[in-house]
């Protein structure tokens, strides 16, 4: 791992240790764990997209089924949360191989249609078979280990963050190891790293699996943490706001992913004040920044960063 | 029974005549620059709006209207691709235009709401009258109307393609933007055009369908995604494909809703457009070969 | 010292005192918080309980205020979506510290509310319908809601068609939170009345065209239609009623109360019967009874004020509204006080929605009894005898 990304993970450590300590307030950790979720889901998409060059239009379904599925074995056959969470994960891992072996054939835009079209179909089967249908249903029970119940938005940051700093840790790991490279090397030309003897159908559809794995425990701890669930969650809405948030914070960095699910989320509390033009002022922020920041968040400020050293640019991943 | 199933049938025809539109309207603009225009939907709503604005709102005529609707929408489809487009065209890729298109829609919803408002809005049909019965089901005047303009759109966008220099010029650029410009073709002339027609062509079926199923600022997304569903089913890029797929979709939804479930009918689109991308993506029409060799 | 300067000081002295004296006696402003779709898929509810509230604020404040103590309604907007209602109620307890918070507009967000407000032992007054959000009131201490039960609305339709010989009847609900419950609610309760329901149908909320399902229900025998969906999808299901020409009776639910829907659906709204607040229709009630004078007040505020009829919705925001503004007056800044006072106190109130009996075991306090049967009639209400 680059000296860069250490760094930055450190300060992401002690970001999130400090941070409840010195804000008392749930609302501000409130939106901080709204943040941490989206992340996770975030930097799923990034590695997809940004480096193993897939594009998905469907990770609320896995957001979805991770809420779902963990929420109905814990609530409704008593099974212990964390196992819930697992079984959860599994699940939606099982839906991304079912997906990914048909999907992954197709390129661009047809690929894009496809996980749509994913992503649609879990919708309507929350909405329609779903415990509560479009009402969803509540009580869902918070998150607990050996008996110790988690309650308190304090609680619940250090967890969520807590994953989101191991997700970091093994998806920087990941990058930078020879199945990262890999995956550069097919997302720069799939005939190339085929030549080269990568096993390129066999990688994509892992990497679709990491990105379902993510987003699907980011989904059990939303339902853990909010103890209520309803498919208006997990509609196509969703899935276009996790890629705004790859897009806008950088595909080809997986902080991007953190960047842009804090500027996404935040965005619409800032805009609170703004009522009837808030739907206005948010297209119109989305539209300037993907004109004019084409690279996205991280890759323009690491841009900056660098401007005083030459270097040849990378091809970007 | 068969009256029954005719009921069925003119009830898809209905909702299919509109996706056909919109799927035209996709695949103009994915031929001239192989963007997938998600901002698609939002036109047929900036067609019923605008005109109960200038029908109702300013109570000017009806031809006034339409001309002016149709001016209006147009204008925007042109605005939308000087400002968003054409500054990113050669530059950036594909994915990102995408998801400056939903940028743009949202941020047209957001205008749509604010001079609109959330309430729905309708005017009357174009003809007045009793709904025509057809061996015992009813088709209301409207639906007629709604059939026949789509018709006429196709009729005027195959002489328009084929007989005039200019369509075909614009056909030049979807096999080969660089060979057309060789050609002297303005290629971002072309790209603007197609904005253009294809924001006329969402319109053109808002204006049709308000008096039967009202218009609100937010029917936009829906109709965008069924829209291009049709267009997939008829194979990107095929005009005469999306029509097909338009009505063949909206039949088929409600089929579904009639003999099957009517909870599953938004389920059926989805259903049916995987099952073409994952079995023959080139879609109904579609060669497979040119699919594969397209450049995404 | 002239004289000009001493009539300087005296009146710079006066107005130092007068100052001083009204400072001392500002009051500290009430704080409450709402929590409306404003925006979203719900915003036909939200937007005109947000106009309810902010109008009726304005008026109270321009009176005195409660006591003396100006009243402040901090308004949140959730978007229709859960997860925005849930931040803005954290927002509005920890960050604002209001008292009481009323709606939020939907059921969904109501729900995903109770464990949070039941946990901040502050009270919550849902303008939402669902009998799940004061159900079980064991669990619902501090909640309680102004909207009538569905339940409610369902006997009354199935009152009336009993009293017509209706003995079967096709349901079209729309796939939302409100068509669902309307839904069970229909399944519930038909056979205490000796009905059956030959057929199911269901639509989305952005669909066009419903002519599919009541073909549907059209072929399956049933005596009359129910329809049980709020926003455009009434007006559609109206229309194509009548292009069916269906030949049985068309019941709405009680989203059906708008002048709009009628308006928009024409002359295919004539005969369309439903169980409506008394809002609707206040000019054909009796002088004398109880819910007029203030239906009438209400409905000639709100449209001197803003475009449009404020419809039953926003009188769930003004019932809300009035009843924590009343607790506050006289029970005092105190959230338990403020719940105590609404469960016991609200008896035989009248509010927009009907005449509220809160109780320990009842945290709605609206039965059959707060809907009038409502017939469309050359394009104007009229009430059913």
């Amino acid at each position: 791992m680059s000296k860069g990304n250490t760094a930055a993970l450190l300060i992401l450590c002690l970001l999130v240790f400090s941070l409840p300590i010195l804000i008392k307030g749930s609302y501000i950790l409130t939106i901080g764990i709204f943040i941490g979720i989206n992340a996770l889901v975030a930097i799923g998409l990034t590695i997809l997209m940004g480096y193993a060059g897939q594009v998905s239009l469907g990770q609320a379904g896995f957001y979805g089924i991770g809420a779902y599925v963990s929420a109905i074995l814990s609530l409704k056959y008593g099974l212990p949360v964390i196992f819930s969470i697992l079984v959860a994960m599994s699940v939606s891992a099982a839906a991304a191989v079912i997906l990914a072996v048909p999907a992954l054939r197709l390129k661009g835009h047809y690929l894009a249609v496809a996980t749509l079209g994913f992503g649609e179909i879990i919708y309507v089967i929350l909405n329609e078979w779903g415990p509560g249908g479009p009402s969803g249903f509540g009580d869902i029970p918070h998150l607990s280990i050996f008996g110790y119940t988690f309650t308190t938005s304090q609680e619940y940051f250090y967890i969520i963050w807590g994953c989101v700093v191991l997700v970091m840790l093994f998806s920087l790991n990941l990058i930078n190891s020879m199945t990262g490279r890999a995956l550069r090397a097919i997302h720069g030309s799939e005939v190339a790293s085929l030549a080269m003897g990568v096993d390129v159908v066999r990688l994509k559809i892992k990497v679709f699996i990491l990105s379902a794995l993510y987003a699907s425990l980011a989904g059990a701890l939303y339902a853990h943490y909010v103890t209520f669930v309803s498919p208006s969650s997990f509609s196509l809405f969703y899935s276009i706001i996790i890629l705004m948030m790859v897009v806008l914070g950088g595909m080809s960095n997986i902080w991007g992913g953190i960047a842009g699910a804090l500027i996404i989320t935040v965005l619409p509390e800032v805009l609170r004040g703004f009522k009837e033009f808030d739907i206005l002022v948010y297209g119109l922020i989305l539209t300037i920044s993907l004109l004019f920041m084409r690279k996205g968040i991280v890759p323009l400020m690491s841009d900056l960063f660098k401007r005083g050293e030459r270097r040849p640019s990378r091809i970007q991943g | 029974m068969f009256t029954v199933f005719l009921q069925f049938l003119f009830s898809g025809l209905t909702t299919g005549a509109v996706y056909a539109l919109v799927g035209i309207g996709f695949n103009i603009v994915y031929n001239s620059t192989s963007i997938i225009n998600l901002a698609q939907g939002e036109f047929v709503v900036i067609g019923g709006l605008m005109m109960w604005l200038f029908l109702e709102g300013l109570k000017l005529s009806f031809m006034t209207s339409i001309i002016l609707t149709l001016a209006v929408a147009g204008s925007i489809g042109l605005i939308m691709e000087r400002l968003t487009i054409r500054p990113l065209l050669k530059k950036a890729d594909l994915l990102l235009m995408i998801m400056v298109t939903i940028a743009v829609s949202i941020l047209m919803r957001g205008i749509l709401m604010f001079k609109f408002g959330k309430e729905p809005y309708s005017y009357p049909p174009f003809t007045e009258g009793e709904p025509i019965i057809v061996y015992g089901a009813v088709i209301q005047q409207q639906t007629l109307w709604v059939i026949f303009i789509t018709g006429l759109c196709i009729v005027l966008l195959y002489l328009f393609f084929n007989k005039t220099l200019l369509g075909k010029a614009m056909r030049a650029c979807s096999v080969d933007p660089r060979a057309a410009r060789l050609m002297g073709i303005n290629v971002s002339r072309i790209v603007m055009l197609s904005f253009v027609i294809s924001a006329v062509i969402g319109a053109v079926g808002g204006i049709a369908i308000t008096p039967i199923s009202l218009m609100e600022y937010d029917k936009g997304p829906m109709l965008a995604v069924k829209g291009f569903c049709a267009s997939i089913m008829g194979g990107l890029g095929r005009g005469r494909g999306a029509v097909i797929g338009g009505f063949v979709l909206g039949i088929l939804e409600s089929l579904t809703a009639g003999y099957i479930h009517s909870g599953m009918k938004d389920a059926v689109a989805l259903i049916i457009m995987l099952f073409i991308l994952f079995v023959r993506p080139a879609g109904l029409f579609g060669s497979a070969e040119v699919a594969r060799l397209r450049r995404f | 010292m002239n004289k000009g300067l001493r009539l300087l000081l005296s009146i710079l002295t006066a107005l130092t005192v007068f100052s001083f004296i009204s400072i001392s006696q500002a009051k500290e402003p009430y704080k409450i918080g709402a929590i409306f779709s404003v925006t979203g898929a719900a915003s036909f509810l939200g937007e005109p309980e947000k106009n309810t509230v902010l109008m009726l604020v304005d008026e109270i404040n321009r009176a005195g205020g409660i006591n003396g103590h100006p009243l402040e309604v901090i308004i949140e907007d959730s978007k229709s979506d859960e997860t925005q209602a849930v931040l803005a109620a954290k927002k509005l307890l920890e960050k604002d510290n209001v008292l009481a918070i009323i709606g939020p507009s939907t059921t969904g967000e109501s729900m995903a509310l109770v464990p949070i407000m039941n946990n901040a032992k502050t009270p919550l007054i849902s303008c939402a319908a669902g009998a799940g959000i004061t159900n079980p009131v064991q669990e619902r201490y501090w909640i309680f809601k102004t909207p009538q039960y569905d339940t409610s609305a369902v006997e009354a339709i199935y009152t009336h068609m009993k009293k017509h010989g209706i003995t079967k009847v096709g349901i079209i609900t729309i796939a939302t939170g409100f068509g669902d419950a309307g839904k069970k609610a229909l399944h519930d309760l038909a056979p205490k009345f000796g009905i059956t329901i030959v057929a199911d149908e269901r639509y989305g909320p952005k669909d066009s065209d419903m002519t599919t399902q009541l073909t549907k229900i059209k072929a399956s025998g049933a005596q009359a239609v129910i329809n049980w969906s709020v926003g455009p999808g009434q007006v559609v299901v109206t229309k194509n009623w009548h292009s069916l020409k269906m030949g049985i009776p068309l019941y709405q639910s009680h989203g059906w109360g708008s002048k709009k829907n009628i308006e928009l659906a024409g002359k295919a709204a004539e005969g369309v019967i439903a169980p409506l607040g008394r809002l609707v229709v206040w000019d054909k009630l009796p002088d004398k009874h109880p819910q007029k004078a203030l239906l009438k007040k209400y409905e000639e505020d709100y449209k001197a004020h803003y475009k449009g009829e404020p419809g039953t919705f926003g009188g769930h925001a003004y019932d809300a509204l009035m009843m924590v503004v009343e607790a506050l007056k006289k029970a005092g800044p105190d959230r338990k006080k403020i719940r105590d006072y609404i469960e016991n106190n609200i008896k035989n109130w009248p509010g927009t929605g009907g005449i509220f009996n809160m109780s320990p075991k009842d945290h709605c306090g609206l039965d059959m009894s707060a809907f009038e049967m409502v017939v469309v009639k050359n394009g104007d209400w009229e009430i059913l005898k």
